[in-house]
């Protein structure tokens, strides 16, 4: 019977999201236990919340001052000794997940399985490669641990409140490397709602025409509670930072509602949302490919059409 | 210095991928194939830290069939010194990969090795950080900036919730993102200069690595499509269709 140990991904005290959905996927793979691993200088408030999420068998804590700052070099020795009697070390795919993930799966010697899609078997996922232009059935060896990354975007967050698994304080007594320093983290400071986790996006492209004219997106996005991304064009351009860029090259997301204004829709950009719910599409080009995907597609200017959206919504 | 840099060969990035029609795998016969874009980055990176005078040397390393010369004479053509060639007809998986690095690594003593954060084959993301583990060295993945100086490595990567910067010690595995640089064009004369550099080639299995690959693919599939959608007149008839699907 298998056992899976899945990693905790946290900023500034909270749990990220990617963290319930990596434990549907865990879910879904039928085991005996699904334990939650949660690594930091202090540990308490996130294995309190990790405890809650369903599903969740037990909390496991390293809590080491080296922790303060997810450096994989720091984690990924703690993670593989922690590791032991476990048949699965789960990590979301985000950005933590695909740097620690590989080195854990390099120092237990086994093979990992990238953006886990859906579960198959208890070692048979399915997989995208080529941007998502092919999805592969995978099979991992049974006689080995599986190490895997969760494609957020595919899972739901496993519900939280009705839990409250044991936390058990683990005691990794190990050297650990001291070649890495965390320097910094410069965060693109936002009371929106986070990009990757929001229910509803409005994003912008090349068409917005300028970094001053991003503003009428970000109005409009305000006014509907929507979180902000934008096109890999756009942040080429200049317009908005790149942790805004939405795409196989920057966040592959799935909101409930996608509003892309001025993306005429290269298919790095729609590989990074095909999953959301609803799609509309505002462009002046009625030909662009955006509107092949699109849900609902409205053509015409934007900077005419979004005062009147705005107008309309009340 | 020397800089070793990954240097894989993938099926060109405008190119639209088909799943051949029994699942058996993608259609490569006659399609365009080029340098992943992510080691041009690797590359362009690693020549620009020669021109810095922060390294002396600059190999390129390919690991693939006999016909991959071709490939490498690109990256010679764009500046390295040499190549290695690592022959093998199989499609190698990344821990093996990593491992065939590890050898390489052993034998050249480079101060850095630059991959590509991933290859836009199969996007699997995992040889730099694999290798950075089972050489026990420390890596930065994703890189947006790099700066060396003495013996320490500051990088600025990109992550989700922004851009992080550590400090790494020397020797260490760099992957490239994509604002990292834009990799030089190479010019004609280049390419007379390159039938000159050499090239060594290596059989894989003299590396004496263990290349038993864990993950089998059985199936391949296109992606599910989304159903064509439909298309309103104006402002006011689309936030009456979101307001009807409850999303507004």
């Amino acid at each position: 019977m298998s056992k899976i140990l899945v990693i905790a991904e946290h900023l500034d005290g909270k749990l990220n999201p990617s963290t319930a959905r990596a434990v549907s996927a865990a879910v879904a793979v039928k085991s005996e236990a699904v334990d939650v691993l949660v690594l930091s200088d202090k540990v308490g408030p996130l294995a309190a919340e990790a405890a809650k999420i369903e599903g969740v068998s037990h909390v496991l804590t390293i809590a080491r001052v080296e922790n303060a700052h997810p450096l994989a070099a720091i984690l990924a020795p703690q993670i593989a000794k922690a590791a032991a009697g476990y048949s699965h070390v789960l990590a979301p795919s985000t950005t933590f997940g695909k740097d620690v993930a590989p080195r854990v799966a390099a120092l237990l010697g086994v093979a990992q399985v990238s953006d886990v899609m859906s579960v198959e078997g208890s070692h048979a996922f399915k997989r995208p490669i080529y941007a998502g232009n092919a999805i592969i059935n995978v099979e991992a060896d049974p006689s080995h641990a599986v190490v895997a990354t969760i494609r957020t975007a595919s899972w739901p967050a496993a519900n939280s409140g009705n839990n409250s698994a044991p936390i058990e304080a683990l005691n990794v007594e190990m050297n650990l490397p001291t070649h890495t320093r965390f320097v910094e983290l410069k965060q693109g400071k936002s009371d929106r709602p986070d990009l990757q986790s929001a229910n509803k996006v409005v994003s912008g492209g090349r068409g917005v025409g300028s970094k001053e004219n991003f503003e009428i997106i970000y109005k409009l996005a305000d006014k509907i509670g929507a979180a902000v991304g934008a096109s890999r064009a756009a942040v080429d351009a200049g317009y908005v930072p790149n942790e805004l860029q939405v795409g196989q090259t920057g966040k592959i997301i799935a909101p409930e509602l996608y509003v892309a204004i001025g993306i005429s829709g290269a298919i790095q950009h729609l590989t990074g949302i095909k999953d959301a719910g609803t799609i509309v599409a505002i462009n002046k080009d009625a030909e662009a490919p955006i509107f092949e995907i699109a849900d609902i597609g409205l053509v015409g200017d934007l900077f005419k059409l979004i005062p009147e959206l705005e107008q309309a919504i009340g | 210095m020397k800089i070793l840099v990954g240097y894989k060969r993938v099926v060109d990035y405008n190119v639209r991928i088909q799943v051949k029609p029994d699942g058996t795998g993608v259609v490569t016969d006659g399609v365009k194939l080029s340098a992943n874009p992510f080691d041009d980055i690797a590359l362009e990176e690693a020549l620009r830290l020669r021109e810095k005078g922060v390294a002396e040397e600059v190999i390129v390393v390919g690991i693939g069939p006999a016909d991959l010369t071709a490939h490498l004479r690109n990256g010679l053509a764009m500046g390295a010194n040499r190549a290695i060639h690592v022959v093998t007809s199989d499609a190698v998986q990344p821990l093996t990969s990593a491992r065939a690095f590890l050898k390489l690594v052993e034998k050249e003593q480079p101060g850095l090795v630059i991959l590509g954060k991933q290859a836009i084959d199969d996007d699997a993301n995992q040889t730099g950080q694999m290798l950075a583990a089972l050489w026990d060295r420390p890596q930065a993945t994703f890189a947006s900036k790099v700066e060396i100086a003495d013996g320490k490595a500051t990088v600025t990567r990109e992550v989700d919730a922004g851009l992080e910067v550590i400090e790494i010690q020397l020797p260490a595995v760099i992957t490239t993102d994509l604002r990292l640089n834009e990799p030089r064009f190479i010019k004609l004369p280049d390419i007379m200069k390159a039938k000159s550099k050499p090239i060594d080639t290596i059989e894989f299995a003299s590396l004496g690595v263990d290349a038993h690959d864990q993950l089998k693919t059985t199936h391949y599939a296109a992606p599910a499509k989304r159903s064509k959608g439909v298309m309103v007149k104006d402002a006011a008839e689309l936030v009456a269709t979101l307001k009807q699907k409850g999303l507004l």
